[in-house]
């Protein structure tokens, strides 16, 4: 499709095609143009033309919570938003959790040691959803994480929470990397 | 170079030297194999082609594949294990890949050359115990054959540990260092013996699943995130009624989107049975990408008119359940009858009744139902999230007509199945509109149809009426069933409808002496199909509670009733053959009464509550802790108690059976599929409300009882008894008896 590519390079032709208009969005700290319909959701965009296929799809309104990234640090359903309201905003998904180098974030590690994955197909859902309930509180107790709004079909949850309250220790300032 | 060991009558193992003297060891047939040698040449790296169980290279790597297709039941980890074991591999250097089918081309007919493959079933741990670690002990073997020859001291002298054969004087060989030199080695002529426990290094010890780090990092794919080129992507909209017609269609708005590239009518094949061609008439829409066939579809306009399905209703299904059950009409089967029923009144001491009513279940599968295919020339490619690849396969051979090895269907992690991927509906979607629109496509079910186009679980009616006698015995036992069967159109004969709703050994046949069980066929066209864990989950949910009734009625302590009702340590045998171990039973019961602090059991402000059931040989049992806060019903606490035998994976075990704890509270607690003028009523997680975090318990308390037979399947023993233990804890701190799922709507009416 056209609209997956900023610049369009013809086989011979060497003369630049001027860069075409779209919006500019940040994803996992790189710069994207999104050039296509800007009434496309984040979640098309993601998977059907970045190719960034750990946001799931959920549902047509995002229920169920496996369409969450982070849009400026706050856990958003990628099918609700379209690429028009993303201009200059910071776009994470679950392939953006781990650092630069590629270290795991304490709350992925937590999954792991948790195994606090089923069919792991709602997990990306609940990283990020756990993500933006650390962004918030710092120490989540079980009430807090009583508000996820992520659904699971495997019973995932109780090790969720474990995981959630593993991270929390593991970020405190101090605590053993 | 190459050489073959009689495994079974029907299956050889074999050993293949790869092209950078790598060994492998597959499992072929024995035919197939005498017919087809693979060339090492053609082996390169592609392991679609190959299909090996284990692959050891010179670097010492090993890639072991998995067979059963992983829905989250644990098997892509717990299966290659099985083998690693055997081989006593370095699970650090352990890589695992799922296999997709493996078939050949036995002049034209499918061989398959992994046996069989299905996953979440609850039998792949059975059968992987019986021919996988046999492809492990063999390459153990032929590596320490390869290093007695270098090392010049018998096999017998050596010992092999984390991948590395030590020699008496300590020298040391790594498996990469053999590798090149075992695949030269002939096989023994008898079957390498696997193990004994005593030696099992890996069987037993908890691991992580083998995805995880994929999947915390976004990428491990699943087949909906498999890509071809080119593909475009196809969304439909199905009839609400599986005898509907089309009566209106005006593709001109959807056509007019840019993007969208055509509409196209399916409808089922009517000759087939469910399950193997299309699941309703329906309009397709497809388009460059996703979003645009959402839009597309969207855009169509469209009137169905329903077949004869339009006056059906969950509702009226239940009226006939339950008129059926009080008249006198005989029933469809008689499943099981003895003693004498009728006889055992005279000694009446207390006789006691009930009725429990349970809904339409949908499968409601995370990964929506999809399949991405391309056809050509050469053959057919799919990526399907299927649990029954050969099953599959079928469905595509007759649409394509294409030989066996034409076909290569690769198997990816797949979001949860629960029985609903043994059907193959979705992949003759695929393949019907990929050949009608001659480009290689993605079908893709939003979730709406999802929900409301699935084999659903019948709803169904219990009856009961026991009788105890004066010394507190039940010595009559009556349970009268009406469902509708999950096998109906299936190929099974009428008199064999009844087993996918009842199992003639459920508990307590065999422990009381007069028993009579009964199932009534409801008629209905609503679609139905397998479902993981039935029919245990529907009975132990109505036989469970009623037990609880019963020591109501005899004003005592559930947990004695149930002792009684267990008896002494013995052998109850089952028809069919094997037996129930009552010790074992009674051992998981005792155990979550144990934990949950059952001696105050009637003296807790809180309700406590217990179930247990037999399983396919696994024991289980469930207590549960609830308390209540007005209307706010709180679960507090979850113990659950499984005997299954060896456990391979302890930590994949308890994953299973607190997920399906989970699972099975969160489908009691809320969710109902309903169909009313033949059209089902839900089509989203917010009318088919799964569990929050919140109101499932903050831990399940697992206790595996350590075993030494033969290991069981594990992924649903743990969902009969979660959600009979909950009506009963709901009944102590209530005292509202909730005889109707789901158990929230129910409850709140009854206060």
């Amino acid at each position: 499709m056209a609209q997956d590519h900023a610049v369009s390079a013809q086989t011979g032709a060497i003369s630049p095609v001027a860069i075409r208009a779209g919006i500019d969005l940040e994803i996992n700290g790189e710069s994207y143009r999104h050039t296509g319909d800007p009434l496309m959701p984040l979640l098309w965009y993601l998977r059907d033309v970045l190719r960034l296929d750990g946001t799931k799809y959920a549902g047509e309104r995002g229920e169920g919570g496996a369409d969450l990234v982070l849009v400026n640090g706050k856990a958003t359903s990628a099918i609700g938003v379209p690429i028009s309201k993303l201009a200059g905003k910071q776009v994470v998904t679950v392939e953006g959790l781990a650092d630069a180098q590629g270290k795991l974030h304490p709350l992925q590690q937590a999954f792991i040691d948790e195994d606090a994955i089923g069919c792991g197909y709602c997990t990306p859902g609940w990283l990020i959803a756990s993500m933006d309930l650390l962004n918030r509180h710092k120490d989540p107790n079980d009430g807090d994480i009583d508000t996820l709004p992520n659904l699971c079909r495997c019973g995932c949850q109780t090790r969720v929470r474990s995981a959630i309250k593993r991270a929390a220790a593991a970020m405190k300032p101090g605590a053993k990397a | 170079m190459s050489g073959r060991l009689r495994l079974s009558r029907r299956r050889f193992l074999q050993v293949i030297a790869g092209t950078a003297g790598a060994l492998i060891v597959g499992i072929r047939l024995a035919d197939a194999a005498d017919a087809a040698p693979v060339p090492p040449d053609m082996l390169g790296d592609n392991l679609y082609g190959l299909g090996p169980y284990v692959r050891i290279d010179q670097d010492g790597s090993v890639l072991i594949g998995a067979r059963d297709p992983d829905p989250g039941t644990g098997v892509a980890t717990s299966l290659p294990r099985i083998i690693a074991d055997e081989l006593d591999a370095d699970w650090q250097r352990v890589r695992v890949l799922p296999l997709g089918l493996g078939v050949i081309n036995n002049n034209g007919a499918p061989r398959w050359t992994y046996g069989q493959q299905v996953g979440g079933t609850g039998n792949s741990i059975p059968r992987a115990w019986r021919d996988l670690r046999a492809a492990g002990a063999l390459a153990r073997w032929l590596l320490l054959q390869a290093a007695a020859q270098q090392l010049g001291v018998p096999a017998d002298r050596l010992r092999v540990e984390k991948g590395v054969v030590i020699g008496p004087d300590g020298h040391r060989l790594g498996y990469g260092q053999l590798a090149a030199a075992a695949a030269k080695i002939t096989p023994p002529p008898s079957p390498v013996a696997p193990k004994t426990p005593e030696h099992y290094t890996l069987i037993g010890q908890p691991a992580g699943d083998v995805d995880a780090l994929g999947i915390v990092t976004g990428q491990t794919p699943y087949s909906l995130d498999q890509h071809f080129g080119d593909a475009v992507v196809a969304v439909l909209a199905h009839s609400p009624w599986v005898d509907g017609q089309l009566e209106h269609l005006d593709k001109t708005p959807a056509l007019a989107i840019k993007g969208v590239i055509d509409v196209i009518e399916l409808k089922p094949d009517p000759k087939l049975p469910p399950g193997q061609t299309v699941i309703a008439p329906a309009v397709a829409v497809i388009a460059e990408t996703t979003w645009l066939a959402l839009q597309g579809r969207r855009a169509l306009k469209l009137d169905w008119k329903p077949g004869a399905s339009g006056g059906e209703s969950t509702a009226a299904l239940e009226q006939q359940a339950t008129s059926l059950l009080s008249s006198d009409s005989a029933p469809t089967t008689r499943v099981r009858d003895d003693g004498d029923i009728d006889k055992a009144r005279r000694k009446t001491a207390r006789h006691v009744e009930a009725t429990y009513y349970q809904p339409w279940l949908a499968h409601a599968t995370s990964e929506p139902m999809n399949c991405l295919v391309r056809i050509d020339k050469s053959g057919a490619v799919l990526y399907v999230p299927s649990q029954s690849p050969q099953q599959a396969y079928t469905v595509v051979q007759r649409l394509t007509g294409l030989a066996p090895d034409q076909i290569d269907i690769r198997l990816s992690r797949i979001g949860g199945a629960y029985g609903r991927r043994l059907d193959h509906d979705y992949v003759a979607e695929a393949v019907l509109l990929a050949q009608a629109v001659n480009k290689p496509l993605r079908l893709f079910w939003p979730r709406d149809e999802d929900l409301s186009h699935d084999y659903y679980r019948s709803g169904c009616v219990h009856q009961f009426s026991a009788i105890v006698d004066a010394k507190r015995h039940v010595i009559a036992w009556n349970q009268r069933l009406a469902s509708a069967s999950a096998l109906t159109g299936r190929g099974a004969s009428s008199d064999r409808l009844w087993t996918s709703e009842v199992s003639v050994n459920q508990l307590p046949a065999g422990f009381v002496p007069n028993y009579r069980s009964d199932w009534f066929s409801l008629t209905s066209s609503i679609p139905r199909g397998p479902h993981s864990g039935m029919p245990d989950v529907t009975n132990a949910f109505a036989v469970d509670s009623f037990i609880d009734e019963i020591a109501h009625a005899l004003k005592e302590d559930p947990l004695d009733t149930r002792l009684r009702l267990i008896g002494d340590a013995r052998l109850v045998p089952l028809q069919g053959g094997g037996a129930i171990d009552t010790a074992r039973l009674s051992n998981v019961l005792k155990l979550v009464a144990d934990r949950i602090n059952w001696k105050n059991w009637l003296r807790s402000v809180n309700g406590l509550g217990l179930a247990c059931w037999y399983v396919n040989g696994a024991y289980v049992a469930h207590a549960i802790e609830v308390s209540m806060q007005g209307n706010k019903l709180t679960i507090e606490r979850a113990v659950c108690a499984v005997d299954v035998g060896r456990v391979i994976n302890p930590k994949g075990l308890e994953n299973q059976v607190a997920g399906a704890t989970l699972d099975a509270l969160s489908n009691a607690l809320n969710p109902a599929i309903t169909v009313k003028d033949g059209k089902v009523q839900q089509s989203s997680w917010k009318d088919y409300p799964l569990a929050s975090m919140a109101q499932l318990p903050n831990s399940v308390e697992v206790i595996t009882v350590p075993g030494d037979g033969d290991p069981a399947g594990a992924s649903f023993i743990a969902m009969p008894t979660a959600a009979p233990a909950l009506a009963n804890a709901v009944f102590r701190v209530s005292a509202v008896r909730v005889r109707r799922l789901p158990l929230m709507k129910e409850w709140l009416r009854l206060l």
